[in-house]
C-alpha cells in the first residue's frame, strides 16, 4: 500500500472517529492531504532517496530540543506545548490552538499560512528552513493525532 | 487668518469627540485587516498610536530578529503594514498623542512598555505580583489587563 493510501486511510479513520470534526472536516482533511501530496513532490524532486513520510520522525522532530536556532525558542514545544493536543502559548502570552489535527481541523489548509510558520518558526528552532521531508513528516504526525 | 474658519473647525471638532463612541479614540482599533492578522498572531496587534513613526520603521524593518523570533513576512506584506503604522504612529498628527511624553524628535524606543509615558501609569498602579501571574507571562500581553485593548479601550479597571 502506498503512502498515500495509508495517510486516507488514517484520515477517513479520523473522520469517523473524531467527535470534535466539523461538517467541513472531510474536505479540510482533503485539502491537508493535498499539501502533504506537494510535500511529497519536492521531497521526491530533490533525489535523496524519499521514500514515505514517517509520522515518528515528526514526533521527533516536535518533541525534541534541538536549541539550534534564537536562543528564546528551543524547541517547537517552547510554544505548542508537550503535548500536540493541548493549548500552547506564545512567549508574549497568547494561546495558541492544538496542533493535533482532531483537536483543531482547520488546521493545514492554507499553503501560504502554513510555509510561513514552517519558515519562521524552524528558523527560530533550527536556525534554518524545514526540508520537504520535515514539513511532510511533521504533518503526517499531527494528522494522527 | 480670520477666526471664522477656525471656529467651524472648532466646533466641527467638538461634536465628532462628542460624538464618539465610548472607545477611547486616542487608540484606533486596527482598521486594516491584514494588519489585525499579522501584527496579532503572537500578541494582540498594537495600536500604532503607541510609538513613534521612527520606531515603527525600525521594528517593522527588520521582522526576521523580531524580539528573539523570526516573524518575517513577503514583501508586499511589509510595505502594507509599515505604511499604516506611519500613518497612524504616536507622532502623525499635528498633536501628538500621549505615547510622545518623554520622547523626543530623535528617540526610537522599540518597545511600547519601554515608553516614559507606559511607564509612568504602569508602576504605580500595577503590584509587582500581577507581572509574575502565569496567565499574564509578559508586560506585553495587554489584554490579561485590559479586556477591551483591542478596541482601544485601556481605562477600564
Ligand atoms: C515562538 C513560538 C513558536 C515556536 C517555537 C513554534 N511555533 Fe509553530 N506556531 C506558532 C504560532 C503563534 C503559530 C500561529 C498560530 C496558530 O496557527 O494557531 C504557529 C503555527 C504553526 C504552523 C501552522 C499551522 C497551521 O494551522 O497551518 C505550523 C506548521 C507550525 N507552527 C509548526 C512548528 C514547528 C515544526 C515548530 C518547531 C520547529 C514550531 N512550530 C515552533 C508559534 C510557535
Ligand atoms: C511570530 C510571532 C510574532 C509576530 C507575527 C509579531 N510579533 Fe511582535 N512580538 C513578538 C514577541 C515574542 C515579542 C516580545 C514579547 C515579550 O517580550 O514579552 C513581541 C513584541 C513586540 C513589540 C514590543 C511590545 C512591548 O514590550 O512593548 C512590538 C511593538 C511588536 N511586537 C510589534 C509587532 C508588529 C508591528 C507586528 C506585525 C508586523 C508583530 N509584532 C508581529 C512576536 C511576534
Ligand atoms: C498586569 C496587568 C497589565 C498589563 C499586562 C498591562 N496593563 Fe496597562 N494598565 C494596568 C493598570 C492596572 C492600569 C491603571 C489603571 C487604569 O488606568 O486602567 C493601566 C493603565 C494603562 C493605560 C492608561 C489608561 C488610562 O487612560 O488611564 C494605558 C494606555 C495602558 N495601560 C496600556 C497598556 C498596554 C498598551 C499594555 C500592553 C503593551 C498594557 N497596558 C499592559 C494593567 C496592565
Amino acid at each position: 500500500m502506498s503512502f498515500f493510501a495509508i495517510a486516507r486511510l488514517l484520515i477517513v479513520a479520523a473522520v469517523a472517529g473524531g467527535s470534535a470534526w466539523s461538517a467541513n472536516g472531510p474536505a479540510n482533511a482533503a485539502m491537508m492531504q493535498d499539501n502533504i501530496e506537494r510535500y511529497r513532490v519536492e521531497a521526491k524532486a530533490l533525489g535523496q532517496g524519499f521514500e514515505a513520510f514517517s509520522a515518528e520522525r515528526g514526533r521527533i522532530l516536535f518533541s525534541s530540543s534541538p536549541a539550534a536556532g534564537k536562543p528564546d525558542t528551543p524547541s517547537c514545544t517552547a510554544c505548542h506545548t508537550t503535548d500536540p493536543a493541548g493549548v500552547g502559548q506564545t512567549r508574549a502570552g497568547k494561546e495558541i490552538a492544538p496542533m493535533a489535527l482532531s483537536r483543531t481541523p482547520d488546521r493545514y489548509i492554507d499553503v501560504k499560512k502554513i510555509e510561513k510558520w514552517f519558515r519562521r518558526n524552524c528558523n527560530s528552532v533550527l536556525g534554518r528552513e524545514c526540508t520537504p521531508l520535515e514539513k511532510g513528516d511533521f504533518l503526517t504526525f499531527m494528522a494522527s493525532q | 487668518m480670520p477666526l471664522y474658519p477656525v471656529t467651524i473647525i472648532a466646533v466641527a471638532m467638538v461634536l465628532m469627540v462628542s460624538t464618539a463612541v465610548r472607545a477611547d479614540e486616542r487608540y484606533t482599533p486596527i482598521q486594516d485587516s491584514v494588519v489585525a492578522e499579522e501584527c496579532g498572531a503572537c500578541h494582540m496587534a498594537f495600536q500604532p498610536q503607541m510609538l513613534p513613526e521612527k520606531s515603527w520603521q525600525k521594528i517593522i524593518g527588520d521582522l526576521s530578529n523580531h524580539f528573539g523570533e523570526d516573524a518575517s513576512l513577503d514583501p508586499e506584506t511589509v510595505t502594507r503594514i509599515e505604511k499604516y503604522h506611519r500613518d497612524n504612529a504616536a507622532d502623525s498628527g499635528w498633536l501628538s498623542g500621549k505615547f510622545m511624553r518623554g520622547l523626543n524628535k530623535t528617540s526610537a524606543p522599540l518597545r511600547i512598555t519601554a515608553t516614559p509615558y507606559w511607564v509612568r501609569e504602569h508602576n504605580e498602579e500595577v503590584p509587582e505580583r500581577a507581572w509574575r501571574d502565569p496567565k499574564v507571562k509578559s508586560k506585553a500581553n495587554c489584554t490579561a489587563c485590559h479586556r477591551r485593548a483591542n478596541q482601544g479601550d485601556y481605562d477600564d479597571d
